[in-house]
């Protein structure tokens, strides 16, 4: 089992912190990797425009970093910074890392143009247009985000040892959002896009546990023809897709992905305000359901957090915190670690039917219950 | 040697050993009561006298001569119209277990006779092809162990059901929903269904008992079961019944029973479960209903709206069509709309290598609710033995190529597959189903296994029986002749309807519970499965094992 690690601030903070927490759940994972995920980003070298799109892989040769540069420029990207990790090499088990990126571009200029969605979309497929580069050149580029105000690393090894052979503890990267997971996904066969957090158009999720109904979900999603519903190395990459499908695609509010994952009862719905909407929605997406035990983790574009368990089994989770400031973790002392001084009598570990949001305000934890009714009037 | 002429030799004349069965009759138990030869089905037993010789040889006197003894024996008829079928009725009423049939190992020389008057054989539906089929031959092997823990098929709680009917994109449903328009109408129903047997083929003892254990399925088990009618309407007062929910009416090219259905309507209390459109089926491919003249009963011939006493072959085809898209045009839109758009209508084929054609065209019609495709193995009705053994499909692989060919198309929870074809005939039921089920199909139909299961029926796939064709069926299932129906209680019937299907769904769970699966049945869940054989496993896109 994994273990993960989620804080939210209203104030950047180390991801070198989060790393700490994970240490303080050593006892709970195998140190076989490592995934990242900042958002809200704050560079101690650089001051960051919140808009512009950051790439963030690893460039496994020079002959890939070159052909990056050329492809960036050819799509009209221009960098604007290239940020350096101190990186301690000989304290990464991997030897074919040739670089760390982490990029910030300005954005073509002729998609002024474009609509917000046709950006992001564009976006996307910049992005899968690297990955499918570097699968093309026997893996020597691997992309993990193309995203404004969203860095992602992902590196085999012991998760603090990473964080200190990138230099995470030097405090040149904070971040107000920061996901963390501790092992590479053994479950299938040992691949960096298979380590959580997976990504897609700014919607990022984290899971503990193994989804028994991945192939199913995988086969419809990739059946939608959308360009980015693919991989599928981790069958924890579904949930991603399915927060992206539930809240980017059909535009539902956040608190109908719960019921797609983990519908209501036939006897629950019946007495639900808003049953007859959600027994279709069921119907509808009844290849999206998901088989546990899971603990998901989420994180939105407008820094919105999320927690939510699968219907039965569940993976331990917990979250606590104080307004301003709260931390998500599969064990308490991980909690513990990332914000000692809360009232503990306050944590919380959701059930089947929780849904915990923290707003992007962090001022107070929402614990939406599914058997309660959720914003969408004309539908209901 | 003899004269020709003095021994019985035509060209179709047989003795016992060259039958698919041979009585076996022990004259040292026997009472002579009689009872074996009143009770058999075909009239191949005979209570005959016999005389036997006895010679008499005394070496030390002069007397020379034999005695004569008679006894009471039996006889069993060689003419194929009266061959043994080996239904064992006669082992059934025997109070000294003095007589049974035995199966004739030996390629018997009958099937070389059984055309007799130039009519090929015809047979009730059953393949007889023994041994394992290829669905008994698939395990589920994806364990939960410690990656993820198993669950208690004793004490989780498992969604076992499944849907029937069209069901939207998610987008389309939210957009329509917001729109307020038209939804199709969606069953939620147990993914093992009474496949399609008629009122006419089924007597009315068995068909009640049906009903009555489908009731008690949905009303007091909770086990949303629901059974389809085979062509020739349905009674009256259950079309006027709230039972007729858990019914699905069938129409086929011969529309029995339909004038019934359509008067009924307006009186009907609620909707069927829903309406399916008989293009094809298992037992016999491209060949039309037979229900023969001795099965049209008075009953009979109020339902489907016909003389008394004749035969009844329903044509090959729906005459009215002239191709796929026009049948889905003319009868599936007519029918939604006979019932205000309310009620599922979808069509049944035979397997088929054009059975994917079918489904791409019902993928584009909005109004098609599913597709149920009835492989080789399947059917229950009269066919001739050509049709049964050698015209069709087998359903593994059929839908698989369907289920697959929707998910490239994204659209395999739009359209539900239903699948039938040998499910369980093997006992198997629940392994058979689930299997079916993994690879893509949303539910399966099951006749013959209900059929023995539910009443008892004698047929096994050694040729045992499998007369249900001519009326003559020794438990009273498939006949219309009181002295033979009588002999099935409906309420014993429906007691183990619902006991088979407590049994399935017991089954289900404790399949689903190891592969980590509870809430939602593992449709497509192709990477549980493994099969002993890598031509199978290499077509049907599962995992060799061995």
């Amino acid at each position: 089992m994994c273990r993960l690690a989620m804080k939210t601030a209203s104030e950047p903070f180390s991801p070198f912190s989060v790393l700490q927490a994970m240490e303080a759940m050593q006892e709970g994972y195998d140190g076989s990797g490592l995934g990242l995920l900042l958002r809200g980003l704050k560079f101690a070298d650089y001051k960051y425009n919140a808009a512009d799109p950051i790439l963030s892989g690893i460039a496994h040769t020079e002959e890939a970093l070159t052909r990056l540069d050329h492809n960036m420029d050819k799509a009209g990207f221009t960098l604007k910074y290239d940020h350096e990790y101190d990186v301690k090499k000989a304290m990464i088990e991997a030897q074919d890392r040739h670089k760390y990126i982490l990029r910030v571009y300005k954005k073509p200029a002729a998609w002024s143009k474009l609509s917000v969605d046709q950006v992001e979309h564009e976006l996307m497929l910049t992005r899968l247009a690297l990955r499918a580069d570097g699968e093309a050149h026997g893996n020597d580029l691997t992309a993990f985000s193309l995203w404004p105000d969203v860095v992602m690393a992902k590196e085999v090894g012991w998760p603090l040892e990473i964080g200190l052979a990138l230099g995470l503890d030097s405090g040149r990267i904070t971040s107000r959002i920061c996901m963390a997971q501790g092992r590479q996904n053994t479950n299938y066969g040992i691949n960096l896009y298979a380590c959580h957090p997976f990504f897609i158009q700014g919607v990022a999720t984290m899971t503990n546990g193994e989804n028994t109904a991945f192939i199913p979900i995988k086969d419809w999603l990739s059946g939608r023809s959308f360009p980015g519903y693919i991989g599928y190395q981790s069958d924890s990459e579904v949930f991603a897709h399915i927060l992206h499908y539930v809240t980017k695609q059909l535009k539902l509010p956040l608190e109908t992905y719960k019921h797609v994952i983990t519908p209501l009862k036939n006897e629950e719905l019946a007495v639900h305000p808003q049953g007859d909407f959600l027994r279709g929605l069921r119907d509808a997406c009844r290849r999206l359901i998901i088989d546990g035990p899971n603990a998901v983790i989420g994180t939105l574009p407008d820094e919105t957090s999320m927690l939510v368990m699968d219907a039965k089994k569940m993976r331990p989770a917990t979250v606590g915190g104080k307004p301003g400031e709260w931390a998500i973790a599969s064990e308490m002392c991980g909690v513990d670690a990332m914000i000692p001084d809360r009232d503990r009598s306050k944590d919380f570990q959701p059930m089947r039917e929780h849904t915990v949001i923290i707003p992007p305000d962090r001022q107070e934890l929402q614990i939406w219950s599914q058997f309660d009714q959720f914003p969408i009037p004309q539908a209901a | 040697m003899v004269t020709v002429r003095s021994i019985p030799n035509t060209p179709s004349s047989l003795t016992p050993n060259d039958l698919p069965w041979i009585i076996e009759h022990n004259q040292d138990r026997c009472t002579l009561c009689g009872r074996c030869a009143a009770v058999c089905p075909v009239g191949t037993l005979k209570l005959a006298y016999m005389r036997k010789r006895m010679p008499h040889l005394v070496l030390s006197s002069t007397e020379r001569g034999s005695a004569y003894k008679t006894f009471v024996g039996i006889r069993q008829s060689t003419e194929v119209s009266k061959r043994c079928i080996g239904c064992g009725s006669c082992s059934l009423v025997c109070p000294n277990e003095a007589i049974h049939p035995i199966h004739n190992d030996i390629r018997d020389r009958f099937r070389f006779l059984n055309n007799q008057q130039g009519e090929p054989a015809k047979r009730g539906g059953r393949r007889n092809v023994p041994g394992a089929s290829l669905l008994d031959r698939i395990i589920f092997d994806r364990i939960s162990m410690l990656t993820d823990p198993a669950l208690d098929a004793g004490r989780h709680e498992f969604s076992c059901n499944t849907l029937l009917g069209r069901v939207l994109p998610p987008e389309e449903y939210v957009r329509r929903k917001l729109a307020g328009e038209w939804i199709p109408p969606v069953r939620e129903i147990f993914p093992f269904v009474i496949g399609s047997m008629s009122f006419g083929a089924l007597s009315p003892n068995m068909w009640l008992g049906l009903l009555q254990g489908v009731a008690y399925c949905n009303e007091v088990l909770g086990i949303p079961v629901v059974m389809a009618t085979g062509e020739g309407g349905c009674p009256p007062w259950v079309l006027r019944s709230p039972f007729l929910k858990y019914i699905i009416l069938q129409i086929a090219s011969g529309y029995f029973g339909w004038d019934e259905i359509i008067r009924a309507i307006p009186e009907m209390q609620c909707d069927p479960a829903a309406i399916e459109i008989k293009y094809g089926q298992g037992a016999k491919p491209g060949d039309g209903g037979l229900l023969m003249w001795f099965k049209v009963s008075k009953l009979i011939a109020r339902l489907r709206g016909v003389p008394e006493g004749v035969d009844l072959p329903s044509p090959p085809v729906h005459q009215t069509l002239y191709s796929i898209e026009e049948s889905v045009m003319k009868m599936i839109q007519t029918m939604s709309m006979a019932w205000d758009f309310r009620v599922p209508v979808y069509p049944k084929i035979s397997g088929s290598t054009s059975a994917k054609s079918v489904l791409n065209n019902l993928v584009r019609n909005p109004y098609a609710a599913a597709l149920m495709i009835d492989g080789i193995d399947g059917g229950t009705g009269a066919a001739y033995n050509v049709s049964m053994d050698a015209t069709g499909h087998p359903i593994a692989a059929n839908v698989r190529e369907c289920y697959l060919d929707l998910c490239a198309q994204g659209k395999q929870n739009e359209i539900p597959i239903f699948a039938a074809g040998g499910v369980g005939k093997n006992g198997n039921v629940t392994q058979n189903g689930m299997a079916l089920i993994m690879l893509g199909a949303s539910g399966v139909h099951m006749g013959k296994y209900i059929m023995q299961s539910a009443a008892g029926c004698l047929g096994t796939e050694t040729n045992r029986c499998n007369v249900c064709n001519i009326g003559l069926c020794p438990k009273g299932i498939t006949s219309q002749n009181p002295k033979l129906y009588r002999r099935l209680d409906p309420d014993q019937v429906a007691q183990r309807v619902a006991e088979t299907f407590m049994s399935i769904r017991t089954e289900m769970k404790k399949i689903m519970a190891p592969l980590g699966r509870s809430q939602s049945l593992p449709i497509g869940m192709s990477d549980a499965l493994g099969i002993d054989d890598k031509d199978v496993a290499e077509r049907l896109n599962i995992r060799y094992v061995c």
